[in-house]
């Protein structure tokens, strides 16, 4: 056991877990068996990137799988890659792009492990044309407290490897994972920025640039009212084609310790987002840039999630189908806007229709919205009651990997495949989110 | 820097090494206590880009045994350009201070092995006339504290041993770099309780010493702030610092 604790992304709900640090696959068994014996139930911890309790043990006792770091087989001519469930998918790029392949599907942080983007399903600013990162997962390995060691692919034990996908990490202890990556001509991205000034024209914008561009997704301006609700850029993407691949640097800047009280409030928020939105050109502006600018712009700054200082904060993400999308987000920013509590960082992205292998996955069809709260009992009680309302009347929902609110009975009506993925689950795992949402 | 020997692959300073240098193509020999773990190392490094990764099963503390690895060393890599001795354990200071098997067993792995395996080493580098051997010793060799005396004792031994080996070999072209870490988050610190702003990742001490040995230094506190933290512990006299709980 280690003597450190380990938290969630959010920081919120504050349960910091003691951890067994897995280092070898050889002693995964043994340890899972030990954390049964000696606490009843226990959750595989990746990298600690999941912002709610869905990476929380009930038992507040995790097998951190992080140290689980090396690869083990790799073919550069097919892009077919097999490493231990702790390599995170920066270490998967760092490998990759200068050999021509990139992750077919990134979710907005390389801090992620393998078998914490197979648990989650993540999706990225492709999904319109990709699905999640599920679809690209070809075979994992599975460690179990009630039988020996198994292999899923989707054609063996096909059952557990559907329920593994955005299985949240309770079917097991993921071992190893074996993707297939993508090729690509290039390690930059040719980003098309576009200034949108309502909700309308967001959506009319991404119907037209997700049909011509592999990556799309948009900030907004969570705080903008009336005329200018929804305001924000859109940045459509494409690999770059110039056939080199040189690697961005790696500096970053960083949080180095949790300030007492947040720096985030209603005030520098609206400044920095009108800030923010009056920088960006008028016009449609084109460049290139390198990849990790493209998808990570929170990376560079190390534990961000520090910003939101003692309190912590949480993420509400939430995706609606496309006939209700217009409505239902309007009703949402209005609803956000008028609480005066928002984010620097609201995304909104448009998801396909690509199905998922997995039975509790988030994306579908329509428009996803993500944005984060500092955490406020009394503020962000009273609006996420109004955000889920007009998302359960919208018939759309909520993603578990962000989530520490969702009620029992949003969760269940949203992923009604949920009692499957329970047959599935190993007994001896328990999550804080799975026990709230299906036991409560 | 191409053909590397590295004794303790399995250890966490080792491994980040082993990646550095297997991203730069090198060709790798690695030893361990055990086959299954080192074969895991291996897969990794190949991935990585490692031109040639050979594995050779070696229990240290079995100097019998050192010759043959360094022959078979030897026979795998051609010229060895660099050695880097690194297993160890952290004594339990407690258990020693009444069980007298306990300590000599640390002295023993931490110490006592890696001089005998350096007796053969360096006569093999000093026939090449060529290489660099870089030694894991520790900042905790440079006083005996109260809390790890026993492990500080087999590290100030290495660390002695390494400075005539230095002076030693220095006619024929060979080099010796000391390397003293501080707090490591590797699994041999995992469940002490360290003071956090002082420990460093192994991948930021593994870029020290590898520029170390490219630069021929003799020594090398890691991360550098150490040389500045164990310059004052090192000045403090005999008469205070015994009164100091450390």
């Amino acid at each position: 056991m280690s003597a450190s604790k380990l938290n969630s992304w959010g920081h919120y709900p504050y349960a910091p877990q003691a951890y067994d640090p897995l280092r070898w696959r050889d002693a995964v068994q043994a340890a899972f068996n030990r954390a049964r014996a000696g606490f009843g139930t226990t959750l595989p911890y990746g990298n600690g990137r999941s912002y709610g309790d869905s990476c929380l043990a009930t038992t507040d006792y995790v097998l951190q799988t992080r140290g689980l770091d090396r690869f083990i087989a790799a073919d550069w001519t097919s892009g077919v890659l097999r490493a231990e469930a702790g390599v995170t998918l920066g270490e998967v790029l760092a490998q990759s792009i200068p050999r021509g392949w990139m992750l077919p599907v990134t979710p907005g942080t390389q801090f992620a492990t393998l078998a914490g983007a197979v648990a989650n399903d993540v999706h990225g600013k492709n999904h319109h044309v990709r699905g999640t990162f599920g679809r690209y997962v070809r075979r994992f390995s599975l460690l179990r407290s009630d039988r020996p060691p198994v292999e899923c692919s989707s054609g063996d034990n096909d059952a557990l490897f559907r329920a593994t996908i955005g299985g949240l990490g309770l079917t097991g202890v993921i071992e190893w994972v074996e993707i297939q990556l993508m090729p690509v001509r290039s390690s930059r991205i040719a980003v098309r920025s576009v200034r949108f000034g309502d909700l309308d024209e967001f959506l009319a914008l991404s119907s037209e640039l997700d049909r011509q561009y592999e990556y799309g997704v948009a900030w907004d301006d969570c705080l903008s009212e009336g005329k200018a609700l929804g305001r924000g850029v859109y940045m459509a993407g494409d690999h770059a084609e110039d056939d080199a691949f040189p690697m961005p640097s790696r500096r970053t800047h960083g949080v180095p310790f949790v300030l007492p009280w947040s720096p985030v409030n209603r005030h520098t928020l609206r400044a920095f987002n009108a800030l923010y939105y009056a920088r960006q050109p008028r016009e449609p502006r084109q460049r290139t840039v390198d990849f990790a600018s493209y998808f990570y712009p929170l990376d560079r700054i190390r534990h961000w999630n520090r910003l939101y200082g003692r309190p912590g904060f949480q993420q509400y993400q939430c995706v609606v189908p496309d006939a209700s999308a217009a409505d239902a987000l309007r009703a949402i920013l209005t609803a956000i806007a008028r609480s005066g509590s928002g984010s620097f960082l609201a995304v909104l992205k448009r998801c396909g229709a690509l199905p998922s292998p997995g039975l509790v996955s988030f994306p579908m069809p329509g428009v996803s919205l993500a944005l984060d709260f500092p955490q406020h009992e009394k503020r962000n009680g009273a609006l996420f009651a109004v955000l889920d309302a007009i998302v359960r009347d919208a018939a759309g929902r909520q993603y578990p990997a962000k989530d520490a609110h969702m009620s029992g009975a949003d969760f269940r009506a949203a992923y009604p495949r949920w009692e499957d993925l329970e047959q599935q689950r190993d007994p001896a795992l328990m999550s804080r989110f799975w026990k709230r949402t299906t036991q409560s | 820097m191409k053909n590397i020997l590295i004794v303790g692959a399995t250890s966490g300073i080792a491994g980040a090494c082993a990646r550095r240098w297997a991203e730069q193509g090198a060709r790798l020999f690695l030893t361990g206590r055990q086959q299954a773990r080192l074969d895991v190392v291996a897969q990794d490094l190949r991935v990585r880009g490692a031109a040639e990764v050979t594995t050779w099963v070696l229990d240290v503390n079995d100097h019998t045994r050192h010759p043959a690895m360094l022959e078979a060393c030897r026979v795998a890599l051609g010229q060895i350009d660099a050695a880097l001795i690194a297993h160890g354990t952290l004594s339990d200071q407690a258990l020693c201070e009444h069980d007298v098997e306990a300590t000599m067993r640390e002295l023993t792995t931490n110490g006592m092995s890696t001089i005998a395996l350096l007796t053969p080493l360096a006569s093999l580098l000093e026939r090449q006339r060529h290489g660099t051997i870089a030694v894991l010793s520790s900042v905790a060799g440079d006083r005996g504290r109260p809390s790890n005396y026993v492990y500080g004792a087999a590290k100030a031994a290495v660390t002695t041993f390494c400075e005539g080996l230095r002076a030693r070999l220095f006619k024929s072209g060979v080099r010796v770099l000391t390397i003293k870490p501080g707090f490591v988050d590797t699994p041999m610190t995992a469940g002490l309780v360290l003071p956090g702003p002082l420990v460093a990742s192994p991948e930021r001490v593994a870029a020290d010493i590898a520029r170390a040995i490219e630069r021929g230094k003799d020594s090398l506190y890691t991360p550098w702030f150490w040389a500045g933290i164990m310059f004052v512990i090192r000045s403090v006299p005999g008469f205070v610092f015994k009164r100091v709980t450390l």
